[in-house]
């Protein structure tokens, strides 16, 4: 326990690169997820296309993905860009499904109120379908932020440091307390990103907090 | 004006909804379409706004063919109300009712003016303006959709069973206070319902539909109860249609008795007939029967079954209120509700003889098709 004594203030650079390589790819993929999804909702033939195919993207390996990415990129090997985009797939792979059963989770009536009342398509989407959503985008997110903190430490097997690296120098020179300090550190970076998506949730949706008259 | 042209809308799976429907809404009426469900009512309510697009046949507002028309642009000038209302469930009342406004690019103060003067106009309380519509029971909800819809004060209505998902006492109120407020409004309108009896309430003419989308009969309810066009339309006006359609016959001058009465809070030493029990301003309360009173009326001793006419009313609410009374007398009142006497049923009846029936037009319901023997018996 003396190495969590002396070194404990590691965790704030690797918790920080940490954070962002878990957290910019969570932006970047709901982007890419809502008109993928919205894509889904309005093509029915395309629903099983699209969430089936961006689905399977989320079980090829971590380790496979990141060795991928400088040949698909033409990026640096050591590149943390490399990371960013195989976190951002894992992102969409989880987030495509959420977005479209989000949106057809918007009652029809209210739909088709929006439509009789001369709401344009993009208008009644970013109006009225896609705040509706947002409950359901919100728990996908939650789960897709847990699962983006737990995979981006495998990433200290290709050089990019974060969190991870306490988890694989911890094993390799068997330092109990490292390892100790490093799944503590996952965890509660995952307890932060859940309290502040969460958080943002609730700011967005107030309608859903108001107790019936 | 709202004019159907051969209207036909065939489904892709081949299923015609609307067939060949001719139909004209005035200008400033309301026009009801009612039939059982699959006769295409609110298909054709839908092909007005351009929800639904016609297969043939074309749609004219105030002459203009609706396919010229840009679809969302247009339907801001149409107001709509749907059965479960429809409202955004996160936008607070105010920002719900001012959506029209909002997207016709009214500027902000506006849009709150009208939606306060709206929420009033349709009874809700402004208070309610900051909440959300899961906030509002279900006949609120109604009414705020109302309110919605008249935002940007449309010409033309478009309602698809707006009261349907209310409770019946509910259903009436909103029922009374809509016709109320189409009678300062003059809104074009049409309105689908399934329900004969809110057509026949609602409707200054009656579109009958039958499975399949043709029009069976296209009147006003009073002819409509009077003079159906065939067996379909008669069974579909259902029972009691004569005693209904007194609804829309005046009541002529009824003979009047005068009533002995006696004031809330009186006692009185007669002890054999009913009496009939009024307020200060000689508004009847009630019958009491005096061999039961022991001191002065109170509430408790009241009978409050007996309905109360108008005199301006029609001889349906004449005869009731004689046949709902204890006493067999019914009670008519004035405008302000002041009692001016009591009728009897045999002179009511004797009234509902006396007056016209809506004559049958040898050129029957404009817009019907010809009698076709193989539609008579469209199972329903």
């Amino acid at each position: 326990m003396t190495w969590i004594q002396d070194n404990w203030t590691v965790i704030f650079p690797l918790g920080w690169s940490h954070a962002v390589l878990a957290g910019v790819p969570l932006v970047i993929g709901l982007i890419l997820a809502i008109p993928l999804g919205w894509a889904a909702r309005r093509w029915r033939r395309a629903y099983p296309v699209i969430v089936s195919t961006s689905g399977l993207l989320y079980t090829i390996p971590s380790l496979a993905l990141f060795i991928l990415m400088p040949l698909i990129l033409g990026t640096q090997i050591l590149d943390p860009v490399n990371v960013v985009a195989a976190m951002t797939v894992y992102t969409v792979a989880l987030l495509v499904r959420t977005v479209a059963d989000g949106l057809g989770s918007v009652p029809d009536h209210v739909q088709q109120a929006a439509t009789a009342m001369g709401y344009g398509g993009l208008r009644r989407f970013l109006v009225v379908e896609l705040p509706l959503a947002i409950p359901v985008i919100i728990a996908g997110l939650r789960v897709a932020a847990v699962s983006n903190v737990s995979i981006v430490s495998v990433a200290s097997l290709i050089g990019v440091s974060q969190l991870g690296d306490l988890l694989v120098d911890g094993f390799n020179r068997n330092i109990p307390g490292e390892l100790l300090l490093g799944i503590a550190a996952c965890l509660a970076l995952a307890l932060v990103f859940d309290v502040v998506i969460t958080a943002v949730g609730r700011a967005l949706t107030p309608w859903t907090r108001t107790a019936r008259a | 004006m709202i004019r159907f042209d051969r209207v036909t809308k065939r489904f892709p799976d081949g299923t015609v909804a609307v067939d060949e429907l001719d139909l004209t809404a005035p200008t400033g009426k309301i026009t009801v379409l009612v039939g059982p469900s699959g006769c295409g009512k609110t298909t054709s309510l839908r092909m007005v706004n351009r929800m639904i697009e016609p297969t043939s046949g074309a749609i004219y507002l105030d002459g203009t063919d609706t396919a010229d028309l840009k679809a969302a642009e247009m339907r801001r000038g149409i107001g709509y109300v749907i059965q479960h209302a429809g409202l955004f469930p996160h936008r607070t009342i105010v920002e719900n009712i001012g959506a029209v406004p909002t997207l016709l690019g009214w500027d902000k103060k506006r849009i709150q003016e009208r939606s306060m003067e709206l929420l009033e106009r349709v009874g809700l309380d402004p208070s309610v303006a900051r909440r959300y519509p899961s906030q509002l029971s279900g006949g609120q909800q109604q009414r705020v959709g109302v309110a919605r819809a008249l935002a940007a004060d449309p010409p033309v209505m478009l309602m698809d069973e707006p009261f349907s998902a209310v409770d019946p006492v509910v259903r009436e109120q909103l029922q009374d206070e809509f016709l109320r407020l189409q009678d300062e409004l003059d809104k074009t309108i049409i309105f689908v319902t399934h329900d004969i009896d809110e057509a026949i309430k609602m409707g200054d003419q009656v579109a009958v539909l039958r499975v399949g989308g043709r029009l069976a009969q296209m009147a006003d309810p009073a002819y409509l109860l009077t003079h159906p066009a065939d067996d379909f339309v008669a069974d579909f006006v259902g029972r009691d249609r004569g005693y209904r359609a007194l609804s829309f016959q005046a009541s002529p001058r009824l003979p009047l008795h005068s009533e002995r009465t006696l004031l809330m809070g009186e006692a009185t030493d007669r002890t054999d007939e009913w009496i009939l029990v009024v307020d200060d301003e000689h508004r009847p309360q009630g019958w009491v029967e005096p061999s039961r009173l022991s001191g002065p009326v109170t509430e408790a001793d009241l009978q409050r079954g007996g309905t109360v006419a108008r005199a301006s009313g029609s001889l349906r609410a004449a005869l009731d209120a004689a046949l709902s009374a204890p006493s067999r007398r019914g009670v008519i009142v004035d405008d302000s509700g002041e009692l001016i006497g009591t009728v009897r049923a045999h002179e009511v009846l004797a009234a509902i003889e006396d007056a016209d029936r809506p004559e049958l037009q040898d050129d029957d319901q404009a817009g019907s098709p010809a009698p076709d023997p193989a539609a008579e018996h469209t199972p329903s």
